[in-house]
């Protein structure tokens, strides 16, 4: 993997924080020195749908959507919306999925199925570097469910794959969050980090 | 200056900033509402006006007004607003501008977030007016500054027109210094005023602006020429670059032809190219405007070779295209492959539909589930607008049954109740959406006696679009305190003699409010008044009591609450954001406030 660029997919539901994930590694890669770009879903879809933010680091030649295979990381927020997005990921990619899944209304509904088990299988028997990361539970130990993004944030900054470092990330989240939320997205970040 | 990670939206902002900027002005819509927003942001840091204009006509007509002064104005919508705001465009086009005005119209090909997949290039070339089309945030920036300069230079309104790719993408764009520029004030002349013979000399001197403006495309920086071998691609907007990563990644070396005004046509430009390639392939989202202008100017100069596009039938007119889009048509054309990129994958199981829904809390659950419970058994028509509330026709609540246009239940409610008077009709409309196209509408029950129920939305807030405040909520979009519009005063100005306002969240009081709206005779209009979510934070929430619960899934099907899931019985997440809505529904009281 070229260290100056790389394509990174965040994929998630509406309302846990993909914007704000992708804004801190854009950010973060701009003040490494490196281009950066992005593109988001807004709109509609922020209403508890599927959500996908892509951050293009060093690809100064090209747009800012991902092609499909050409992913370094897929970062998942949940894990159906891994599954959903993974074409995107290149073969021997990273796959950071957080392990806990929201159930649409649909499935509450019993319109739709969630077949918890057979997404998280499924993940485990795909051609990728797989890191499941428990970030509801860290999240909520670090006070919020609401930190998910920062605890996955976290987890991908400490496997070193990033062209920018661990710390650099951490600070350009506090920046990019409001004062209040500072304490808990650094404890969020730093348990993801362990993980 | 150095580099700032903007969103396309955002380096719009700053660009027109940089251009001068006296006057800003929009309607909110999707993938639009960040220009304004960020204008307004940041009013308190630059000399300009910003405003959230009622809509989209009103919010054209204080920009030409301030550009009649001399003033550099913005415009922006979304390209449905363009539709609204398309009077006073098509004659200012005729009647020119002095300072200078920039529109932006942001277009939404897929569509992300939009009624249509319209595409405002088309609309420029029928309202005679110049595009500039940008494909990245940089673009947008430097273009906005350059349209603000070419309005000024041709005294004629300027198309800015992202995309949502363009518009929800960041990127990191170098800044430079802004301007400030003097206005020259208004100045009385007849020019300002149209009748038949003026709009005939105006509509000679726009087809000579815009013949003088087609020359100058064909040598700005905007519309260039990468050269290459004998196979040319021709990429507008997003498109460009898309064109650009799939060439790379099969190997290909075509000339490139980037076309950043797509109106008019750089003909010159276009023409030149032809004499360096044997074959064209033109890659642009929605019409084939450029396509057009290449067939218009390959049969003037006899250009033989193949023209591959929408209309050779190579590349689709509807949807967003990609870069796996054009590198499957440039291996079908070329005849080339590639090995797959992509890993090959298992079929996966099965996966969970996830639409997006009305948020946990949301108080137009509310308001639905109490006309739905009221009407229940009348075979009554719901009609619906534009807003989060469309999301009301998902099930179980079911109760968005048209949606067309801003503005248009209540109206549309007063055909359908025309033809089948017999069957009750409930137009649903939010509080913006009301301000923006809904009374007019109003107005036209009353006096034509159409026998509808309003029912006003009001959350306080516009919010589907990012929470832009609005007439009804004392507060300007520099966040100056300013006079409430009372929507109830309002409604009954407009005849209505029956109007109640109620919470939503007080189910029975909802109830009864729908149930005695329908024993008035004529049209009667309820106010559900309870903030959006988003406005404030939750002070409770609640929990199911197993020991209570008789499983009856009550809570689950009639609601569609996002907080809720099944497990052994229904359970209450984290996401609850304490309406109590479902406690009203609970037959056995078994819902309760947690202890958080």
């Amino acid at each position: 993997m070229n260290p100056s660029s790389m394509d990174i997919v965040i994929a998630g539901v509406g309302g846990q924080g993909t914007v704000l994930a992708s804004r801190v590694l854009a950010q973060a890669a701009l003040e490494a020195g490196l281009s950066a770009k992005t593109s988001e879903t807004i709109g509609m879809a922020q209403r508890e749908g599927t959500v996908q933010s892509h951050v293009r680091i060093g690809k100064d030649d090209f747009g800012p959507v991902i092609g499909t295979g050409q992913a370094d990381v897929l970062l998942a927020f949940e894990p159906a919306e891994a599954v959903r997005a993974l074409g995107l990921l290149k073969p021997g990619g990273l796959l950071m999925v957080n392990d806990y899944p929201i159930r649409p209304v649909t499935v509450t509904l019993g319109t739709s199925a969630y077949q918890t088990e057979a997404i998280l299988d499924y993940l485990k028997n795909t051609p990728f570097q797989l890191k499941v990361v428990r970030a509801f539970d860290t999240a909520i130990a670090a006070g919020s469910f609401k930190a998910v993004n920062t605890v996955m944030l976290g987890a991908l900054a400490a496997t070193g794959r990033l062209p920018f470092s661990r710390s650099a990330v951490l600070k350009v989240l506090l920046e990019l969050v409001p004062a209040k939320a500072r304490e808990i997205n650094e404890r969020g970040f730093e348990l993801g980090a362990k993980l | 200056m150095g580099k700032k990670l903007f969103m396309g939206n955002e380096a719009i902002a700053r660009g027109a900033i940089e251009a001068g900027l006296h006057l800003a002005t929009a309607y909110p819509g999707t993938p639009s509402s960040e220009i304004i927003g960020t204008l307004a942001a940041w009013s308190g840091e630059f000399p300009y006006y910003v405003e959230w204009s009622v809509n989209e006509k009103v919010a054209m007509e204080v920009a030409a007004g301030a550009a009649y002064a001399g003033a550099r104005a913005l415009v922006a919508m979304k390209q449905v607003g363009l539709n609204v705001a398309s009077d006073p465009l098509m004659s200012l086009a005729y009647i020119g501008v002095k300072g200078a005005l920039v529109v932006a119209v942001a277009d939404d090909p897929g569509p992300h977030s939009s009624q249509t997949e319209q595409d405002t290039r088309t609309f420029a070339k029928f309202a005679k007016l110049p595009v500039f089309d940008p494909a990245s945030p940089e673009e947008a920036l430097e273009m906005t500054k350059d349209a603000f300069e070419l309005s000024h230079r041709y005294g004629i309104p300027v198309f800015l027109r992202p995309t949502t790719r363009v518009c929800h993408a960041t990127a990191g764009v170098e800044i430079s210094e802004i301007q400030s520029l003097p206005t020259e004030g208004f100045v009385k002349d007849p020019r300002w005023v149209i009748f038949p013979r003026l709009s005939y000399e105006r509509h000679r001197w726009l087809e000579n602006q815009l013949e003088k403006m087609a020359v100058e495309f064909s040598d700005n920086r905007w519309n260039r020429m990468t050269p290459g071998d004998r196979l040319g691609i021709i990429a507008g907007g997003i498109s460009y670059y898309y064109a650009v990563e799939a060439a790379q990644a099969l190997g290909l070396h075509p000339t490139i032809l980037k076309i950043g005004n797509p109106h008019p046509a750089p003909q010159a430009k276009i023409e030149a190219f032809l004499q360096q390639v044997d074959q064209v392939i033109v890659v642009e989202e929605l019409d084939p405007v450029i396509e057009e202008a290449v067939l218009a100017v390959a049969g003037r100069i006899g250009f033989t070779g193949k023209i591959h596009g929408k209309i050779s039938g190579d590349l689709p007119r509807a949807g967003e295209y990609s870069v796996d889009l054009v590198k499957n048509v440039l291996m079908k054309v070329c005849g080339v492959k590639l090995d797959a990129a992509a890993a090959v994958l298992d079929a996966p199981p099965q996966l969970p539909l996830r639409p997006p829904v009305l948020c946990a809390g949301c108080p137009h659950r509310a308001s639905f589930y109490a006309v739905k419970r009221a009407t229940k058994g009348m075979n009554a028509i719901y009609t619906g607008d534009i807003g989060c509330y469309t999301l009301g026709n998902a099930q179980p609540l079911a109760m968005v049954d048209t949606c067309l246009c801003m503005g248009a239940g209540i109206t549309v409610g007063q055909g359908l109740q025309r033809i089948e008077p017999e069957r009750p009709v409930f137009t649903f409309i939010g509080d913006s959406t009301f301000f923006h196209t809904g009374i007019p509408g109003l107005i036209n029950a009353v006096y034509n006696k159409h026998v509808i129920k309003l029912v006003l939305l009001d959350n306080s807030t516009t919010a589907m679009t990012g929470h832009q405040p609005h007439p009804g909520m004392g507060r300007t979009a520099s966040g100056e305190v300013t006079q409430v519009v009372d929507v109830v005063a309002l409604i009954r100005a407009c005849g209505v003699e029956w109007v109640e306002e109620v919470n939503p969240l007080d189910l029975q009081a909802a109830e009864n409010a729908v149930r005695k709206s329908l024993e008035h005779p004529g049209v009667a209009a309820i106010v559900m008044r309870y903030p959006c979510v988003a406005l404030y934070k939750p002070s409770r929430r609640f929990r199911v009591d197993a020991s209570r619960c008789i499983n009856c899934k009550r809570c689950i099907k009639e609601l569609g609450c996002p907080a809720f899931y099944q497990e052994e019985k229904p359970e209450i997440g984290p996401s609850c954001y304490g309406c109590g809505l479902c406690v009203q529904v609970c037959p056995v009281g078994a819902i309760k406030e947690a202890n958080c």
